[in-house]
């Protein structure tokens, strides 16, 4: 299979999560996107490693996984503690830290 | 070249001489309203005390031969930096004993004489801590063996002469006279603080012995500006042209302050600084000839603003300037000229602290009011002023034997000494002082009474008239005693060098010159102010007569020439550094602010307008590295 097909379908997984973190409200589904974008980062990681025929790719990868994991820890919790107070999960609510 | 005696004895006792009186201003000043009951009799107290030493010390210096009368005492270890080293050490020789006991002696008289003059201020302890600290630093000045020290006593001088003019501080015009003869007095300042430095690059040393050992040496150019530079100082401290316009107005102060520091002491300090820099006026001519001018038009300007002024203290302030326009006229003439600087200096110092006590003593009398139009037919009921004041005006004209006349009689022939041209101007300025000074007297004491309805005058209480009693005899006697028993040009020799250079005429035609130019004044005066009544308005007067009461024009010129474009000048800087200075400033603070306010609207805190900004940054740099690489 032609590896560009792996980037293509990368860059249309990253399109698709920045377009949802741009147009959703809700933080849960704009996080999700988040994710997808970073996943779609990794699938280029990997694809350029066997393109490569080296293993840094993969190593990044799983730098990229370890840095999600820590990030999906801090963002829950953040989103779980707004909603606590807010009663509510929408990202546009909490906009009091402005000019 | 004379020996130097070690201070010991009652030699050793020099710095006390300093230290009483400035330990009574330290304690009056630091004992604050506890000492308003004792502090006036310990401030005369420690003057007395420093004129007990002084005379001792005058009478151990004469136990001496005249070659060995210098006494130095090192009290300390001052100034060591370097080359730079300067001593705080003291120096009595004859030139400065004279000095010494001029400024206790007559201090002491006009110290007892504010006791009575004083009695009511409530501030009198001030007044007297102020008057110590001004004995102090006068002793300092004098006693001082190298300028640094001297310049520190000259100083102190001008500080206390700012304190006591502006006395009754609540008075806007003391508080003005105050300010204005401590700034004039710094103009003079700088000319010796330039002078010092001139004279340790020149000499690396300013001590009197090493500068004066050196002059040898050093080229006529340096010595010039020395001297010229000396010279304006001595001009802001004695009131000489162009630096005279304080004087006049420092008579804001209390009448013993006029007495004791603007005529017989602080205002001579001047005379002092020519006489004691004799060496290097000796080898730098041009200066020595600049002091005569100085000297000779100061003469004729105090006169003639003397024979002007309503004003009794103005009158003798005017008196003042040209009196000691006499002395530094005659310093300026060198060697001949010298002793008889210092001689009329020392008879002017007690007949003219007599004269100003007087008028003090008929301002009491006739509440404070100092207009002499307002005086008249006081010889009655003020006696013993009246007395006093006689033998100090016969003395200031000059009529034998009173002391003035020994005095002003020597300058003017050391004068012709010199050049005819300026003898005969000052035998013409001593027949002005015989017109001032007889008008004074007939305003005061003769003619009519033309006192205001609610003036009782009366003879002041016997702590005044004592004084003025002594410094009375003192211008009586004291010409004789000084000419003849003390040998005056003889004592001061040592110090200022003296010679005496034969005259085209024989001396007794210039005595008897200037006794019937003197006598003319007089009878001027007297037709005038005496025979005629005195109008209680001034009359119009003539061109001259209304440019003396104007001070000949000295604030005028000073205005024209130093004030307004002081004033301009500061006036441009400062629109100059609100415009254009604070301008630049104030603009790009405004400028980065409003640019601010604008960006600032930017954060919205909408979580998603950043992503979007981001996401929108990503694809320009995106774009940016496509296009870059395609081209």
């Amino acid at each position: 299979m032609n590896p560009a097909n792996y980037i293509l379908l990368s860059a249309l997984l990253f399109s698709i999560g920045a377009i949802g973190v741009l147009v959703r409200r809700n933080a849960i589904i704009v996080f999700m996107s988040v994710e997808l974008m970073l996943n779609s980062a990794n699938l280029a990681f990997v694809a350029f490693a066997r393109m490569n025929g080296n293993l840094d790719g993969q190593v990044v990868a799983f730098f990229v996984m370890v840095v999600a994991a820590a990030e999906v820890v801090v963002g829950l919790a953040i989103i779980v503690t707004i909603f606590r107070t807010r009663r509510s999960a929408s990202i546009d609510e909490p906009n009091l830290l402005k000019y | 070249m004379t020996e130097i005696l070690p201070a010991e004895g009652v030699f050793s006792l020099l710095w006390v001489l300093i230290a009483l009186p400035a330990a009574g201003a330290l304690i009056l000043l630091l004992g604050g309203r506890r000492t308003n009951t004792w502090g006036p009799y310990l401030g005369i107290l420690t003057v007395v005390g420093s004129a007990v030493i002084a005379v001792l010390m005058l009478l151990a210096m004469m136990a001496e031969p005249a070659e060995q009368r210098t006494v130095i005492q090192n009290v300390y270890d001052w100034v060591f930096v370097g080359s730079f080293q300067v001593s705080f050490a003291l120096q009595l020789d004859q030139l400065s004993i004279v000095f010494v006991l001029l400024i206790t002696l007559v201090g002491a008289l006009i110290f007892i004489y504010s006791l009575g003059y004083m009695a009511h201020d409530p501030d009198r302890r001030k007044f007297f801590a102020y008057l110590n600290l001004f004995v102090a630093a006068m002793l300092l000045l004098v006693l001082a063996n190298n300028y640094l020290l001297l310049y520190v006593g000259w100083e102190g001088v001008g500080l206390a002469s700012y304190l006591l003019i502006g006395f009754w501080q609540r008075k806007p015009t003391a508080a003005a006279a105050a300010k204005k003869a401590f700034v004039i007095n710094r103009v003079g300042d700088v000319g010796l603080s330039v002078a010092i430095m001139l004279i340790f690059v020149t000499f690396g040393s300013v001590t009197f012995q090493d500068v004066f050992g050196q002059v040898g040496e050093a080229n006529e150019g340096t010595l010039t500006a020395i001297g010229l530079l000396l010279l304006l100082a001595a001009a802001g401290k004695s009131a000489q042209f162009p630096l005279q316009a304080w004087l006049l107005d420092a008579m804001e102060g209390p009448t013993p302050v006029s007495a004791l520091i603007h005529a017989a002491t602080m205002v001579t300090a001047g005379v002092y600084l020519i006489a004691r820099s004799n060496a290097i006026y000796n080898a730098a001519t041009w200066a020595a000839t600049a002091v005569v001018v100085v000297g000779l038009i100061t003469i004729f300007m105090g006169a003639i603003i003397g024979s002007a002024k309503d004003d009794i203290k103005k009158s003798l302030a005017g008196s003042t300037m040209s009196q000691i326009g006499y002395m530094v006229f005659a310093a300026g003439l060198g060697p001949i000229g010298y002793v008889f600087a210092i001689f009329h200096l020392l008879t002017h110092g007690v007949f003219k602290a007599g004269l100003f006590l007087g008028a003090g003593s008929v301002m009491h009398g006739m509440n404070d009011g100092v207009n002499m139009r307002r005086y008249g037919a006081l010889k009655g009921v003020m006696v013993i002023t009246f007395i006093t004041f006689m033998a100090g005006y016969l003395a200031i004209i000059g009529i034998p034997p009173f002391s003035g006349f020994w005095s002003k009689d020597e300058i003017i022939h050391a004068a012709f000494e010199r050049n005819s041209i300026i003898g005969a101007a000052a035998i013409l300025a001593a027949g002005i002082t015989g017109f001032y000074m007889t008008r004074m007297v007939a305003m005061t004491f003769f003619g009519k009474k033309r006192w205001e309805d609610d003036v009782h005058p009366h003879e002041s209480p016997k702590v005044m008239t004592i004084p003025l009693i002594i410094l009375a005899i003192g211008s009586t006697f004291m010409g004789m005693a000084l000419l003849f028993w003390g040998n005056i040009e003889y004592w001061l020799e040592p110090v200022v060098g003296y010679e005496s250079v034969p005259t085209p005429l024989p001396t007794w035609v210039y005595i008897v010159v200037t006794l019937v130019v003197v006598i003319i004044g007089a009878i001027i005066g007297w037709v005038t102010y005496a025979r005629k009544d005195v109008p209680i308005e001034a009359p119009r007067g003539n061109l001259l007569t209304r440019a003396a009461r104007q001070d000949l024009y000295g604030d005028a010129i000073n205005d024209v020439l130093v004030v307004e474009p002081t004033y301009k000048s500061a006036h441009a800087l400062t629109t100059f550094d609100n415009k254009a200075v604070d301008g630049f400033v104030t603009w790009t603070a405004s400028f980065v602010g409003d640019l601010s306010k604008r960006l600032r609207r930017s954060q919205t805190g909408f979580a998603r307008s950043y992503a979007l900004s981001m996401v929108g940054g990503a694809i320009i740099l995106l774009v940016a590295l496509i296009l870059v690489r395609l081209s």
